[in-house]
């Protein structure tokens, strides 16, 4: 049996986590092992992908039975999809550790505590984009509600408790609408014969349409709660403004892509016919998406508020690209999953080193910053270049596929998309524009410029935001095999799209 | 006068190799009795426990030889087991599962029965009983420490009941099984050493209730006769299937029989006992309530409802629906508004009557997750949460006794991580979180019903279980994320009996969600009721 790549990358920050909450609380020991820790599952996944073959299906495969009566099994693999968000979650998590150095000590509990729920997110992410059970991944899926839960209750601003509640019920009300849909694919499954929930077994299994259609609704509202979109996105904004910085860029950077992740890999992979179906109002909402949420982060004081919102819109522009069915558009979403990873981590923690030395989130209470903290105002420039897509740093290319693809599936679409664009010019220049620039607030001369652990954290986003923006080629090698093989299953092609062709899955009513 | 000679007496058989578990638990149940009398007050407890215990054991071993023998049996169906003691009670696979479980629950309620050192020295049950509340005998007797065990041989008598209610194969000796599990229980709930009137409140309003109950099942027996002119399921079934006679005595029947055995449950609209009882009863007679009649109940509700009406499915499943939808909705909604922990436990545990009534209305017995298997399941899976909460309750004092008010509990997740963590635990699992016995609890039943056709039921099942997190989310923001009012609670440290079992409850949870495989196939190799 080959090496267990994905279990190891997996499980060594869940044992990790069980470790930094044994350690001694002295000192910076549980801030330095956890990210010592963090360090291993991204080295392990550079390995792994450098032995990744592109366009070769899953690889790095594990399938061991779980529970026999349901089916169940323990199994993972990834394609081009599934690798680029699990590096994704290797890069983030030891970044977000070495910026969020001392977030932990405000909190309810110990640091020890607030770094072992960093690294058990971590894990159970891996495991939530390597599986390819569709039991496991639901089992991991919910999972990851409870290490995100306390890390934004525990440690946050004053009203974290709500913030908390309020995401954790919104994610149980989309997870357990799901669970009857899970179920419902198990009777499915078993009435074709033995059940299993391999996404192998089930592409095959023979499905009526109206059957299809209900089980698509239960997956889809659930990674629509969770990406999150319109008009199931309130929970985000209080989260991200509550929580600590560090949390706030796992839950938008890596949390969140669950959802978008879990359109393309189970929505579209299991209900092809159902995506098809359902792609129109899902295209509308994901441009009301982006179109809402940049007018609301123009109108928001808040910072986090602000940058929450313009997640909104981004993920707008991510669904959009998922279910117009293109294969630019696919391929950009998927690259726009990493990227906007980096350019939003990027901006969360230059403005989160911004707001822990003032101590205000609201961008009122700033102005004229640059002149004492360029550096700090240099990285926040970055940043929100990135985030408002400028040509050259990595958002763009993914935007710019993103839009592509859209064009040829429905002019509208495109043309109202592309208005996001305008806005996010504005959302972020006009924030950059009233904290950085001006005469300098005198309340605002303590503000320090970044200290060098700060800049160790930002250096690789920035470096990726630059590098990817120039050479995006070596990603979209490992991204287009895998998007093409899951458009073709959905049963549309490029040149012609919105034609159903017959898919291969769709055998005759049982 | 003469005696007949045409009429000759034959001696009944009885299977004892096959039925001794439940005799083990009769005959130390008996013997406590006498030890009470004879044995002084210093070697009381210690010998009541050990015996109490010891039988618990030795019958939980019997139990596990008797399924080992258990022969196939003829019929269409593959079942194994037989019907014994002249067709009054059937020992087959469920019913095993069944013993086999509910011997395990009594083992841990004992336990916590037996507990001794968060009162200081002395059981939770009253001194003297038979001492009025408020009067000079009772301060007497607390204050000369005066401690009676007479509740281990009274559990046993229970537990012994609810042995014999699921396996009762004919409809007497389950109305007699029946009485035999509520009487002892009505007692137990009165017995606190605290908040005597309370409790004693408690043990009136279960004992007119289910007095009440007794009687409609009694009548619904009545009416069943008077259709099928037999006792037993088999006759029933005979009967029904081939509907012979009046259908209104059929459906009437069919009706009295449910309000007997859905008060039992706990299923809407014959809850309304739960919420007090819990709330007034000794905790540890809560725990064993809430784990062990839940189990008897639902395992004579399967059996009456499968093998004797089952012919009548598509008379009574409409009403099962009804009743699992709206005993979801009372059990979730109005434990929103609790402020009480017992009451709102209490209130769960009708949510969870009404999420194994799901289970149970799907009546699928085909591929996949059958509905008897799901209800198995459901039943192991819930009784261990149910138990380890309860005794967690248990430790949670002040100086009046244990502090219940939800308020009171603000902040324990800053003063005892640890006790805390398992509650949330247990809160986790109710609610149904993946990685916990609840969510392949929900899992199963959820599925046994989507199989059998009652996908709406799994709907609005789904959309409840996210009011119910909601309640039990709130308890968990009120440990970890409030402070502290006042004092705030003190944990007492327990004995090794009370540890234990929140021990093993809370791995019991951890395992059975995360390698539910060993007990699902059980519960699968259970296989059918014998008829």
């Amino acid at each position: 049996m080959s090496f267990p790549w994905l279990t190891v990358i997996g499980a060594v920050p869940l044992v990790g986590a069980v470790v930094v909450l044994l350690l001694p609380r002295r000192g910076t020991l549980p801030q330095t092992v956890a990210l010592a820790l963090s360090g291993v599952p991204l080295v392990l996944t550079v390995v792994m992908a450098l032995q990744y073959s592109p366009g070769a299906g899953m690889q790095f495969t594990e399938t061991h039975d779980w529970i026999t009566a349901f089916g169940a099994h323990y199994a993972l693999g990834v394609d081009g999809i599934g690798l680029t968000l699990v590096l994704m979650t290797v890069i983030i998590s030891p970044v977000v550790m070495l910026a969020s150095w001392r977030d932990g000590e405000h909190g309810r509990w110990s640091t020890n505590s607030y770094f072992a729920w960093m690294l058990a997110l971590e894990g159970l992410a891996i495991g939530v984009f390597a599986a390819t059970d569709v039991f496991l991944f639901y089992v991991l899926f919910e999972a990851t509600l409870i290490p995100i839960y306390f890390l934004i209750g525990g440690f946050g601003g004053a009203q974290r408790s709500y913030a908390a509640v309020k995401f954790l019920l919104y994610s149980l009300l989309g997870g357990l609408l799901m669970l009857a849909s899970v179920v419902g694919l198990f009777v499915v499954s078993a009435r074709a014969g033995a059940p299993s929930y391999l996404l192998s077994d089930l592409v095959q299994v023979p499905m009526s349409e109206s059957t299809g259609r209900w089980l698509f609704l239960g997956f889809f509202i659930a990674f629509a709660i969770k990406a999150p979109l319109w008009p199931v996105h309130t929970w985000l904004p209080d989260a991200a403004s509550e929580a600590t910085t560090g949390t706030s860029v796992l839950l938008v950077s890596v949390l969140d892509k669950i959802g978008t992740f879990g359109m393309i890999r189970w929505c579209l992979g299991l209900f092809p016919e159902a995506s098809r179906w359902a792609s129109p109002v899902v295209i509308a909402l994901a441009v009301f998406s982006v179109l809402y949420g940049a007018l609301l982060a123009i109108g928001q004081d808040d910072i986090r508020r602000l940058i929450a919102y313009t997640s909104v819109s981004h993920f707008g522009f991510i669904v959009l690209g998922i279910f117009a069915f293109t294969s630019q558009s696919a391929s950009g979403s998927t690259l726009y999953m990493f990227n906007h990873a980096m350019s939003t981590a990027a901006l969360f923690l230059v403005t989160g080193f911004l707001i822990s030395r003032h101590g205000s989130k609201r961008i009122s209470d700033y102005g004229g910053v640059q002149k004492i903290a360029p550096m700090l105002a240099g990285v926040f420039m970055v940043a929100g270049l990135s985030s408002l897509s400028l040509p050259g740093l990595a958002p763009f290319v993914s935007e710019f596929l993103v839009l592509a693809g859209t064009f040829t599936h429905s002019v509208p679409a495109g043309v109202l998309a592309t208005l996001g664009t305008v806005l996010a010019a504005l959302y972020i220049l006009l924030m950059y524009q009233r904290t950085m620039t001006g005469p300098l607030r005198p309340d605002n001369a303590m503000i320090r410029d970044l200290g060098i652990r700060e800049v160790a954290a930002l250096t690789p986003l920035v470096a990726l935001i630059i590098g990817a923006g120039f050479f995006p080629q070596p990603l979209l090698d490992v991204i287009n095999p895998s998007v093409d093989a899951t458009l073709q299953h959905v049963g549309v092609s490029d040149p012609s799209p919105g034609v159903p062709v017959e898919a291969s899955s769709e055998g005759s009513t049982p | 006068m003469t005696v007949p000679t045409d009429i000759t007496f034959t001696a009944p058989t009885i299977e004892y190799a096959t039925l001794y578990p439940v005799l083990i638990v009769f005959g130390a149940a008996l013997l406590g009795v006498v030890v009470e009398a004879v044995l002084g007050r210093r070697l009381r407890y210690q010998v009541q426990v050990v015996l109490a215990l010891g039988a618990l054991v030795a019958a939980l071993v019997g139990t596990v030889l008797v399924a080992g023998n258990l022969q196939e049996a003829p019929g269409t169906v593959p079942a194994r087991g037989l019907v014994a003691a002249e067709g009054g009670l059937a020992v087959d696979g469920p019913t095993v599962f069944l013993w086999g479980l509910l011997l395990l629950f009594s083992v841990v309620s004992v336990m916590l029965f037996a507990e001794r050192r968060l009162e200081g020295g002395v059981t939770a049950f009253a001194g003297q009983a038979a001492a009025l509340p408020g009067t000079e005998a009772e301060r007497a007797a607390s204050t000369q420490g005066i401690e009676h065990t007479e509740v281990f041989p009274l559990v046993m008598f229970a537990v012994g009941g609810m042995m014999l209610f699921p396996a009762a194969n004919d409809l007497l000796t389950m109305f007699v099984a029946l009485e035999v599990l509520s009487l002892p229980l009505y007692l137990l709930c009165g017995l606190a050493r605290r908040r005597r009137l309370i409790s004693q409140e408690a043990a009136v309003k279960y004992f007119l209730l289910g007095a009440f109950s007794s009687a409609f099942f009694l009548y619904g027996i009545a009416l069943v006769y008077g259709y099928a002119g037999s006792f037993t399921m088999a006759g029933i079934d005979q009967a029904v299937s081939n509907r012979t006679g009046s259908s209104a005595l059929l459906l009437g029947g069919i009706g009295m029989l449910s309000v007997g055995l859905l008060f039992k449950v706990g299923a809407a609209p014959f809850h309304s006992w739960q919420p007090d009882v819990y709330q007034g009863a000794p905790t540890a007679v809560t725990a064993f309530m809430a784990a062990c009649t839940k189990l008897a109940a639902f395992g004579a509700l399967l059996r009456v409802f499968y093998v004797g009406l089952g012919g009548a499915q598509w008379d009574w499943q409409p009403m099962i629906w009804i009743v699992a939808g709206l005993t979801m909705l009372v059990g979730s909604v109005v434990a929103l508004t609790q402020t009480d922990i017992k009451r709102m436990l209490a209130y769960s545990s009708i949510a969870h009557a009404g999420f194994l009534l799901v289970g149970f209305a799907g009546v699928w017995a085909g591929d996949g997750v059958t509905s008897l298997q799901s209800v198995l399941f459901y039943l192991t899976a819930y009784g261990f949460s149910t138990i380890g909460a309860f005794a967690v309750v248990m430790m949670v004092r002040d100086a009046g006794g244990e502090t219940t008010h939800l308020s009171r509990w603000a902040g324990l997740g800053r003063t005892s991580p640890l006790l805390a963590g398992v509650f949330a635990f247990f809160m986790l699992a109710f609610a149904g979180i993946p990685l916990t016995s609840g969510f392949i609890g929900k899992w199963t039943v959820f599925s046994a019903a989507w199989s059998g056709g009652a996908w709406p039921l799994v709907v609005l099942a789904v959309v409840l279980s996210a009011v119910t997190a909601f309640f039990y989310v709130r308890v968990i923001v009120l440990m970890f994320f409030s402070d502290p009012v006042g004092d705030g609670p003190t944990v007492a440290v327990p004995s090794m009996l009370t540890a234990t079992v929140v021990a093993v409850t809370a791995i019991a949870t951890l395992v059975l969600g995360v390698l539910p495989g060993p007990v699902l196939d059980l519960a699968h190799n259970a296989g059918a009721f014998v008829r």
